[in-house]
């Protein structure tokens, strides 16, 4: 009887959760398309003016060029250097290793508004700030140790033994590279590159500090625009923010359609299901 | 070609040394060197004749700026407790499994894609002065006059929370889910009940996870930014430390002691840190001698 | 850069004449082997029989070239090669958990090491549908890894190590992760395919029932030290020191003081009685030394000359199907185990004979 009530509680909790999530976004949406909204439960009247203007006074097709761009190149870069590092730190046992392990962890868990501030200086410094090149730098100071600790369980995974049949095969490092290594690792790069670009596209604080003119993600687009002056109809905003959404959503979506976990793994059943 | 080795006390080859350079170098270079530059350029105060630790010592006398550490702990620890308590709960009764239990993960983790200023934007509509939640409540006759939930410290702890906790639940989900289930079966055998059974048998294993869970929450609260900003009250009861840097770097461009003030935020995350391992040190002891002689 | 196979496509099993070595290796301040002496002839089956931990399993990797040693060489056909990398040493090996490449399919995997060396497609096909014939695995070129059993994975690892002739097989505990019934079976289909390939083959493994019926010599290691070398039979009939012999199943070790040699025995003080055994050279009189006697090679009930006679109560009976294995307590502490057909009865007290060429002399360690 307590344990019922125990699951009527958290199922109380999700319901709540879930009226809050679902209040929050549909609010946006709702605002998004509304001719003028003030104090009433629901606006007068809809439009998707908004929309187009919202395109036009933002220059939205050059940020989401911007972001989209910002994010891959992140995601590549990210995934070409974290790899063989996973690889070694899965692999390998030396003794500086917890050590490294450490430094790689730091970006992760010290906030990036702690770090983000210096590292802004130094590369305004090396006179990057405020540029698409500054952006990808910066974001990827937390991103390069990301790609490396969700890669390493993958690692961890693929057992040793596979890659010293490979050898007494006959397989040379490359060959055991191109043709163990990375089909068995697929799902892990998937995985990190998926994470990877989305924490990139809605990463917040260092795009933010990083930013200039024409440099700016589209979250850091919105929140500029939210400031400008009170110029800016709240409904353009909103827009905006359901242009936002709407992009992680498709790229999540995309992204799904080549990483279903469960269908890139090659258990030891062999099943490709 | 160099063999992989698996045996000797160091392990690194060429290759491995090949392997990790381009993202150690990348993090020494642009973490650590920037991290290291910022604690130097702190200590290079604007105005030419002044002490070294001017920077910090105007900060600690001048109480619009020292204020802030008070302020953005205030909001902080409170959010903090909230999500990892509200977490735990979670994930704890849900260590056994629950119907649509992945929908509802995706559910609890969805905020994460939504990004902080579209939440924000949600939040000041749906919880505004003129926002649903107020129109509703006040259509209902519940309450008089509009609750205040936005544009103060409310907000961002709304904010915080809806940001942190997915990250929280998904850990202390998978930790709770890791202890080994007859370990409560067993407990059960002997005799105990659903709250002795968390009191003395889950709870201290849960405790290190708990406290790392609530470690990470509280650090990454307390750097809290936008939503300080579009939730909050800037200017007033939600100036965070993040707030003061920020203004100092980009509005009055002085470098110098907006590096002090990320070093001083970074030193007070430092030490809750080490307040909370000296408490885990603590409760580790009461937990052994009050479990007993295994 | 193709790893060069110069005798590949020779005929099978291309002979060794003798691989040598002498290697020592350390991990971290720990002597795991210690100056490991082998000399493996062509076409020989060796065998490293020892418990978990011995080093067999490091030696194998040693000389496969995946482990390095911390010291010595290794000489194959004269010509060192310890500085070779596996990949071109030539040498095939299977591995205890199998180590079939998941994401490729029997055929696959079977073709992995001539897909490496860029052979024509129908030369591949060809030969893995003749190597999957000769494990008895013709038809399942399309199943995956995960869809095999246990026995078939091994058929598969053993036939993708021999598609490449391997000069060497190197076998590191294939069976173990078998059950005991199919352990057997796939044993004889090793030694079948080491006969018929005529192949050089050094295999590990910590159960003697393999490496009595598989080998042509066997080396015995306890913590990287050898304890003896030779044929299946004179390590079984005959082994050189208390170690070796209770690993091959001599249960019984009486700690006797040597007496006087006269004709070829010797008297062994046990316990205020004189034991006679077969002397041995380098065995002298006033000596401690160890009598073993295997279990099966106890005899109940009195001699006809009274000699070697012991007497004491059943403790102990284990139940083994065709016989009996009991543990009967001697005067004093001492212990002797018996196996017999007869029927044991807890609590007995019984003559027993200790034959004294059955006795086996062995130093005290």
């Amino acid at each position: 009887m307590r344990g019922r009530m125990w699951k009527l509680a958290i199922y109380l909790f999700l319901l709540g959760f879930i009226l809050n999530l679902l209040g929050i976004v549909t609010h946006v949406v709702v605002s998004s398309f509304a001719k003028r909204w003030f104090g009433k439960p629901l606006p007068p009247a809809f439009t998707t003016d908004w929309f187009t203007y919202a395109w036009r006074e933002f220059e939205l097709s050059h940020v989401l060029f911007i972001t989209l761009f910002i994010a891959l190149a992140v995601v590549f870069i990210a995934l070409a250097i974290g790899f063989p590092a996973a690889y070694v730190l899965a692999r390998r046992n030396f003794n500086a290793k917890p050590v490294l392990l450490l430094l790689y962890f730091l970006p992760l868990l010290i906030p990036q508004m702690t770090y983000g501030i210096p590292l802004a200086t130094t590369l305004y410094g090396f006179g990057v700030g405020g540029t698409v090149i500054g952006v990808i730098l910066a974001v990827l100071v937390p991103m390069v140790p990301l790609a490396v600790f969700i890669l390493l369980p993958f690692f961890e995974q693929i057992s040793l033994n596979l890659e010293w049949s490979a050898q007494m095969l006959g397989a040379s490092r490359l060959q055991i590279f191109r043709r163990i290594l990375l089909p068995l690792m697929l799902p892990g790069i998937l995985t990190a590159g998926l994470l990877v670009l989305v924490n990139t596209i809605s990463n917040f604080e260092l795009a933010f500090l990083l930013a200039g003119g024409g440099s700016q993600t589209l979250i850091v687009a919105l929140y500029y625009n939210v400031f400008a002056g009170g110029v800016r109809p709240v409904y353009s905003i909103d827009a905006m923010a359901v242009i936002y959404m709407c992009t992680v959503m498709a790229v999540l979506l995309v992204a799904l359609r080549f990483v279903r976990p469960t269908q890139m793994v090659f258990r030891l059943d062999g099943r490709r299901n | 070609m160099a063999r992989i080795r698996s045996d000797s006390r160091s392990e690194l080859d060429l290759v491995a040394i090949l392997c990790l350079a381009p993202s150690l170098l990348y993090v020494l270079a642009m973490f650590v060197y920037p991290f290291l530059y910022g604690i130097y350029i702190s200590l290079q105060p604007k105005k030419r004749d002044a002490g070294i630790f001017s920077n910090y010592v105007a900060f600690f006398n001048d109480a619009y700026q020292y204020n802030t550490i008070k302020t953005t702990f205030m909001l902080a620890l409170p959010t903090t407790v909230a999500v990892v308590l509200v977490a735990l709960f979670l994930a704890y009764g849900m260590r056994r499994g629950i119907w649509f239990e992945r929908t509802i993960t995706t559910i609890l983790v969805l905020p994460i894609s939504l990004g902080v200023v579209f939440l924000s934007e949600g939040i000041l509509g749906f919880y505004g002065h003129n926002g649903w939640l107020n129109q509703l409540l006040l259509a209902a006759g519940l309450i008089q006059n509009p609750l205040e939930l936005t544009h103060n410290s409310i907000g961002v702890t709304f904010s915080l929370f809806m940001q942190n906790f997915p990250f929280c639940f998904l850990m202390l989900l998978g930790y709770i889910s890791g202890i080994d289930p007859s370990l409560e079966s067993s407990a059960r055998m002997l005799g105990a009940g659903p709250w002795t059974i968390f009191r003395r048998v889950m709870f201290p294993l849960i405790a290190p996870g708990l406290i790392i869970a609530f470690a990470l929450v509280f650090v990454m609260s307390f750097a809290v930014f936008p939503s300080a900003v579009m939730v909050g009250q800037p200017a007033g009861s939600t100036r965070t430390i993040s707030i003061a840097a920020y203004q100092q770097a980009f509005e009055q461009y002085d470098m110098s002691y907006a590096s002090a003030i990320a070093v001083i935020m970074g030193l007070c995350q430092l030490a809750a840190l080490v307040v909370i391992v000296l408490v885990r040190r603590r409760m580790t002891i009461a937990t052994t001698m009050g479990v007993g002689k295994r | 850069m193709r790893p060069s196979r110069a005798y590949a496509g020779r005929g099978m099993a291309d002979s060794i004449d003798k691989l040598q070595m002498s290697i020592t290796k350390r991990y971290g301040g720990k002597v795991v082997l210690d100056h490991f002496p082998l000399e493996v002839g062509g076409r020989e089956f060796v065998t490293f029989l020892g418990p978990s931990g011995c080093g067999k399993s490091t030696a194998l990797g040693i000389i496969a070239g995946l482990v390095p040693p911390s010291d010595g060489e290794i000489h194959l056909n004269g010509r060192r090669i310890d500085d070779v990398s596996p990949e071109k040493r030539g040498f095939g090996m299977v591995f205890q958990n199998y180590a079939l490449f998941p994401h490729l399919t029997v055929f696959g995997n079977v073709a992995f090491g001539l897909s490496l060396q860029k052979r024509p497609s129908a030369e591949i096909e060809q030969r893995v549908r003749d190597m999957l014939g000769l494990v008895r695995l013709a038809g399942y070129e399309d199943r995956y890894p995960g869809q095999l059993s246990g026995g078939q994975q091994q058929r598969v690892a053993i036939a993708r190590a021999l598609e490449l002739h391997p000069r060497l097989m190197l076998f590191d505990e294939p069976l173990s992760n078998l059950d005991a019934k199919l352990r057997v079976e796939m044993r004889a289909e090793i030694k079948q395919l080491h006969a018929q390939l005529g192949l050089t083959s050094i295999y590990v493994t910590h159960d003697q029932a393999e490496a009595l019926s598989l080998s042509d010599r066997i080396v015995v290691l306890r913590e990287g030290v050898l304890m003896q070398v030779g044929t299946p039979q004179e390590i079984h009939d005959r082994p050189k020191n208390v170690f070796v012999a209770d690993f091959m199943g001599f249960r019984n070790f009486l700690d006797v003081t040597l007496g006087k040699e006269a004709g070829g025995m010797i008297d062994a003080g046990f316990k205020g009685q004189i034991l006679q055994a077969r002397a041995r050279d380098s065995f002298r009189p006033g000596e401690h030394a160890v009598l073993a006697i295997r279990p099966e090679d106890v005899r109940l009930g009195k001699s006809g000359d009274g000699v070697n006679v012991l007497r004491g109560k059943v403790e102990l009976v284990e139940y083994l199907g065709r016989e009996q294995e009991a543990e009967i307590a001697l005067n004093g502490d001492a212990r002797l185990w018996v196996r017999s057909h007869e029927k044991l009865v807890l609590g007995e007290m019984l003559d027993l004979t200790l034959p004294a060429d059955k006795f086996v002399l062995l130093r005290r360690e």
